[in-house]
């Protein structure tokens, strides 16, 4: 799959000391790599040691001396003593879509245009012997119908076998489209297409794809690679049937003897590990599963492809643009420079919206073929069916721990599936939540002939943290510790422990944890109670980020980058940034992202953005201010470097009496713009030249009401205290994190892709039986803001997207056990699984009494 | 969904007299529109009835009760003061269904005659029995939602939310066809699949629903109506119960329970009802009509849940209904 984003690893090693081996099997951060000091990376230039701030305000503030391109701007201080950045600034295109004015994909109409519609497959598992689509060309309005010869987004096998159209695999593979004058008129042409199958065997059943002699996905070794978003499964491991892995990572040690020659270290065994399990005081031992979730943005994928001789332009609903161009410039064997994509407005994308798609590069056939531009968004069903998914798990874990909390062994074993996709891991938690000697993490793959994973909103995370923070909450409870004291006791000497430490003290404080009471001791059928859980995510960069800055003769202000806004807010953000820089306020500034025509801008997946596209954006702002001091400073009678802008007014710092406005200033210049553009720098190095720690997460605290007579669980109140670095706009920040708490908890209560195994079809394909929380079930959030500083770029900032929905169903869980005494070990917790589990709970007890 | 043709109506004569093969009524066109896009219905005409002028009234008669015209809206039902003050078990089912937009176009007619929900029936991909195939695939996993009673041979659960406060009422339909007029009790209107799998009433081709007619509440009549779904906003209940009591100070002279989401029909719980009728309600008799409410249930291999989640909504209701209002 063309990808350009260069994403680096994890940074998820703890900062040295003992634990320093625990998070081994990340590779090495490809812009952490260490460079000689006073060097920067490949075409980043000579760098000098500045101190810049480092820590938590209020808690752990210090200095520290980073390197620094010589000619980036100067050290930003902390938000409080910031104009712009760190302000509650409204969208800045709010106006536009609360009206209807913002043109989304689906809006747009072009002279000519033809609707497309996809062609399924109604089979799971099946060989196309034929398609005849004669009776369809002729029907009214038909302009063009396309077969595919390639499906993507899905697994594939080195060796496909040529069969004359690729082998069905799922039910909802798409197989081709048709385009006609009508949106109805292709529907209708579709279903006159005859296509004869010849139907094989099928699984659509986690567990029973594990067994021998389960009918195969893949014949042979398959992979799908991961997207800008994440996902994708690992390279190089075993399949086995339909079961691909293990993938073993955690604690690395020693290896004197590697199997491959490269390797110095290797992952524990599992005799090691059963060692350090066996020698713990207390051992937790449980199982936890979760279901499959599909993304369900309201704005389905989709795109208008306009195909001309001269020109591909691509109006597509994405998450990269530059994916979307890139994958098409390589299908149609198109230059890049020839291919434009553009994303004005995008109505949610959560991880799955990378790439062309097959549906994208269907419309880009029948645009060539018909000669004029199409229209292709999916249908809800097609978007539930063969778009992506979070795939299911089922975790086995063990965790061992001494008398006083502290960790000695963690042991998972997890199985998913995405379909015939893969990147089912389940134990980025387990890795990197608390100190621990001893990890290993065994992680398979198991192929089903259902619809392809994709990476959403921190694959792996929120499944991995539903398992392991109950685990932990289990541990605390059977050494008779409060939950809260143990992570306090384990969540040491890594990145996030200073951090987290302080949104427990906060969230504790918020919620009222010093007044919950113990497990199940309400009365009455109503029961209340609170649980905690913890997330991490890594701070991930993409280089491809690029920013130009405008400054023009009329006082305007121009920024324009090829990265979009998929809803988050990132135009208002750079105009934030852009503002600071340049002492003006951010509705002077124009922001136009979203178009590969701009410099390249990063994908949006990872939670990368606002890490990767401010700091050039504010280089290019600093640099742009430089240009036009070099054209005014003459006329104004200063040098260019005495000269500055402070709320609008441009003056010599050594005569502020003569400050003139900015347009004013504008006005002195001598041509009719001047600019600037800058690239994405790597991270910053300590003074050794050392790559220096950061990553975020946060803690959330869940307050819930359990009817333990119907099975309802109404989460009541979620106080969510989260960091990101430098926050730029917590506005737009309580924005992401209410998002991220409302798909949690639909994650946790409601939202389950239902298969009918016999068939191998889904069966609520619509948002009516797909589950999704509503607005009655939307719990009152309250979310805090932890700014934490690292000194890793000239903004220090970075996303929120991921980490704020790891979290919740695990506190949702630890809430109701909190409750009810009852321990809900799969979700989602529909009234059935809480009743049983209630059950089971009151049989086991009236057993012991 | 296939091409059209489309006719305004503007009397019941008109309507009525366009009735036949391929031909479909459209009042809000809420389900129509789920089934047409699916290619459940096929239609080669719709006509158009929602202009037609009277069907929209909520009327009252001290003597006679409530008459409500089809073309009604649940939105209307909810708002509406007399029906939330008398029938209130009808004004709640109606409040509660769908949401504030499906409500506002819903028409209390096209409620009741709406197809299921069964997830089987609702995919063109299932050729069930209910549209000429021989497979129930309800009965054969991927069930919890639905029916425990009556699910043989075909295991749906009646989707109408007002359809079980107006049988519990005692509710008339008056049925309008080319050759005149005729009323059936709600409760004869509904049908069990065993009788005719293909549908769910006894609606002729011709007739079509031209009033809702509910008699005055005895004295001492009190109701209650608890819908309780997966979650709150825009769900089918996976269990409804109406209660209507007839009381005599403490005593239950009449009771009318009744069960949505539980059967093909909506299920008329008479087992509870004969616990309840002469005694004095109490925590401990309602408990005991809940239980043999569900005793006869017959559930399906993963919809048992059901059975203790009625029994809990069951006895609520008939002890909120003794508690409460009309």
């Amino acid at each position: 799959m063309p990808d350009e984003t260069t994403k680096t690893a994890p940074q998820q090693n703890p900062k040295p000391g003992p634990a320093a081996a625990q998070n081994g099997g990340a590779q090495t951060p490809r812009a952490a790599q260490a460079t000689p000091p006073g060097q920067g990376g490949q075409g980043q230039g000579p760098t000098k040691s500045v101190d810049m701030p480092i820590g938590i305000p209020g808690a752990t503030l210090h200095k520290a001396a980073r390197l620094v391109g010589v000619d980036e701007p100067p050290v930003l201080a902390p938000n409080s003593e910031l104009k712009s950045i760190g302000k509650r600034t409204a969208r800045v295109d709010g106006k536009l879509k609360v009206t209807g004015a913002a043109k989304y994909t689906a809006d747009i109409n072009l002279p000519g245009m033809l609707f497309g519609m996809m062609i399924t497959s109604p089979h799971p598992s099946a060989i196309i012997r034929s398609i005849d689509t004669s009776v369809a060309e002729k029907y009214p309005g038909v302009k063009a119908i396309h077969i595919l010869t390639k499906v993507f987004g899905v697994a594939q096998m080195a060796s496909e076998k040529d069969d004359k159209y690729p082998r069905i695999r799922f039910a909802g593979q798409p197989i081709g489209a048709i385009a006609a004058t009508s949106l109805e008129g292709a529907e209708e042409a579709a279903r006159l297409i005859k296509i004869e199958y010849d139907q094989q065997p099928f699984v659509t059943d986690v567990e029973k794809a594990m067994q021998p002699g389960a009918p195969v996905v893949f014949e042979g070794q398959a992979v799908q690679a991961g997207t800008a978003g994440g996902g994708g499964g690992p390279a190089n491991v075993k399949q086995n049937g339909n079961v691909r892995g293990p993938s073993l990572q955690g604690t690395r040690v020693a290896d004197p003897a590697p199997k491959d020659p490269r390797a110095t270290t290797r992952s524990l065994t599992t005799d090691e590990i059963n060692k350090a399990l066996k020698d713990a005081d207390v051992l937790i031992e449980s199982e936890y599963r979760t279901q499959v979730q599909t993304h369900s943005a309201l704005e389905t994928h989709g795109v208008v492809a306009d195909f001309k001789p001269d020109m591909l332009t691509v109006w597509a609903s994405t998450q990269g643009t530059s994916s979307v161009r890139d994958e098409l410039s390589a299908v149609f064997e198109i230059a890049k420079s020839k291919v434009r994509v553009i994303t004005e407005f995008m109505g949610g994308g959560f991880g799955a919206k990378f790439g062309a798609g097959n549906f994208g590069v269907l419309a880009t056939y029948l645009s060539k073929k018909a000669q004029a531009p199409v229209k292709l968004m999916l249908s809800r069903k097609d978007e539930h069916l063969s778009v992506g998914n979070r795939p299911n798990s089922i975790q086995k874990l063990r965790i061992g721990a001494k008398k006083d909390g502290t960790l000695t062994a963690i042991h998972l074993v997890s199985h998913g599936t995405g379909g015939v996709g893969t990147g089912a891991g389940s134990g980025g938690p387990a890795r990197g939540l608390y100190k621990c000697p001893n990890i290993l993490t065994e992680e398979y793959d198991v192929f089903t002939h259902a619809g392809p994973a994709a990476s959403f909103r921190a694959p792996g995370h929120p499944q991995g943290a539903f398992g392991f923070e109950q685990a932990i909450d289990e541990l605390a409870e059977k050494l008779g510790m409060d939950p809260l004291a143990l992570r306090e006791k384990i969540d040491v000497g890594l990145d996030r422990s200073d951090a987290h430490r302080e949104e427990r003290k906060v969230g504790a404080e918020k919620i009222g944890w010093a007044n919950r009471k113990p497990a199940g001791s309400d009365t009455g059928p109503i029961k209340r109670g609170i649980g905690v859980a913890q997330s991490i995510w890594y701070r991930f960069t993409s280089r491809d980020s690029n920013c130009e800055v405008k400054i023009m003769r009329d006082g305007s202000v121009q920024l324009m980058s090829g990265v979009q806004d998929i809803g988050t807010g990132i135009k208002t953000v750079l105009a934030q940034v852009v503002a600071e820089e340049l002492g003006l306020k951010p509705s002077d500034i124009t922001i136009r992202v979203g178009d590969t025509n701009f410099p390249a801008g990063p994908s949006s997946g990872g939670s990368v953005t606002t890490n990767s596209i401010t700091p050039p954006a504010r280089e290019a702002a600093f640099k742009a201010k430089q240009e036009l001091f070099k054209e005014i400073a003459q006329t104004l009678g200063a040098t260019v470097d005495d000269l500055t802008i402070v709320d609008g007014k441009v003056f010599a710092k050594s005569h502020p009496e003569k400050a003139i406005s900015f347009r004013a200033a504008c006005g002195k210049m001598q041509t009719e713009e001047v600019g600037a553009r800058a690239r994405r720098r790597d991270e910053y190095k300590d003074a050794q030249g050392k790559n220096v720690p950061g990553a975020t997460g946060g803690v959330q605290f869940a307050q819930v009401a359990v009817d333990t007579e119907t099975g309802q669980v109404k989460v009541e109140r979620v106080v969510a205290v989260h960091d990101c670095g430098r926050p730029i706009n917590p506005l737009l920040l309580e924005s992401q994190i209410n998002g991220g708490v409302i798909q949690g908890i639909s994650y946790a209560l409601y939202e389950d892709r239902i298969i009918n195994h016999r068939t191998g079809r889904m069966i609520n394909t619509n948002l009516e039986q797909y589950k999704i929380v509503g607005s009655l079930e939307v719990p009152k959030i309250e979310t805090y803001l932890i700014e934490e500083y690292w000194g890793r770029s000239s903004t220090d900032a970075a996303g929120i997207g991921e980490p704020c929905t790891v979290a919740t169903a695990a506190a949702v869980a630890n809430a109701v056990y909190n409750a009810t005494g009852a321990r809900i070990r799969e979700i989602p917790m529909t009234p059935a699984r809480v009743l049983a589990a209630l059950a089971s709970t009151n049989n086991v007890r009236s057993a012991r009494s | 969904m296939n091409a059209f043709e489309w006719t305004e109506a503007t009397s019941v004569d008109q309507a009525v007299a366009q009735l036949g093969e391929g031909v479909v009524l459209k009042a809000g066109g809420v389900d129509l529109l789920d089934l047409m896009k699916e290619h459940l219905v096929e239609p080669k005409r719709l006509v158009n009835i929602r202009n037609i002028v009277g069907l929209d009234k909520v009327e009252h008669d001290e003597r006679t009760g409530l008459k409500l015209g089809p073309l009604v809206t649940l939105a209307q039902l909810d708002a509406h003061p007399l029906v939330r003050s008398r029938y209130v078990a009808l004004a709640d089912a109606a409040g509660n269904a769908a949401t504030p937009q499906i409500r506002n176009m819903a028409s209390l007619g096209g409620n009741l005659v709406q197809r299921p929900r069964c997830w089987y029936f609702r995919n063109e991909q299932f050729h069930c029995k209910k549209k000429g195939g021989d497979i129930c695939y309800a009965q054969r996993g991927e069930n919890q939602y639905h029916a425990i009673f009556n699910n043989d041979p075909c295991a749906i659960v009646h989707p109408s939310a007002a359809a079980t406060p107006l049988v519990a009422y005692g509710a008339t339909l008056e049925l309008t066809s080319p050759k005149g007029k005729r009323e059936i009790l709600a409760e004869q209107f509904f049908q069990l699949p065993d009788v005719d799998v293909h549908r769910e009433n006894v609606l002729a081709a011709d007739e079509m629903i031209t009033a809702i007619k509910v008699p005055v509440p005895a004295p001492g009549t009190r109701a209650a109506y608890t819908k309780q779904g997966e979650k709150e906003s825009q769900d089918w209940p996976i269990a409804e119960v109406v209660a209507v009591l007839e009381m005599d100070g403490e005593t239950c002279k009449k009771a009318s329970i009744v069960l949505g989401a539980a059967s093909p029909v909506p299920h008329r719980a008479k087992e509870a009802e004969s616990v309840l009728v002469g005694k004095k309600i109490d925590e401990a008799l309602a408990r005991e009509a809940a239980k043999n409410a569900i005793a006869s249930a017959d559930p399906l291999s993963e919809n048992r849940y059901k059975l203790g989640l009625f029994e809990v909504i069951i006895r609520r209701t008939i002890l909120a209904a003794q508690g409460g209002r009309a």
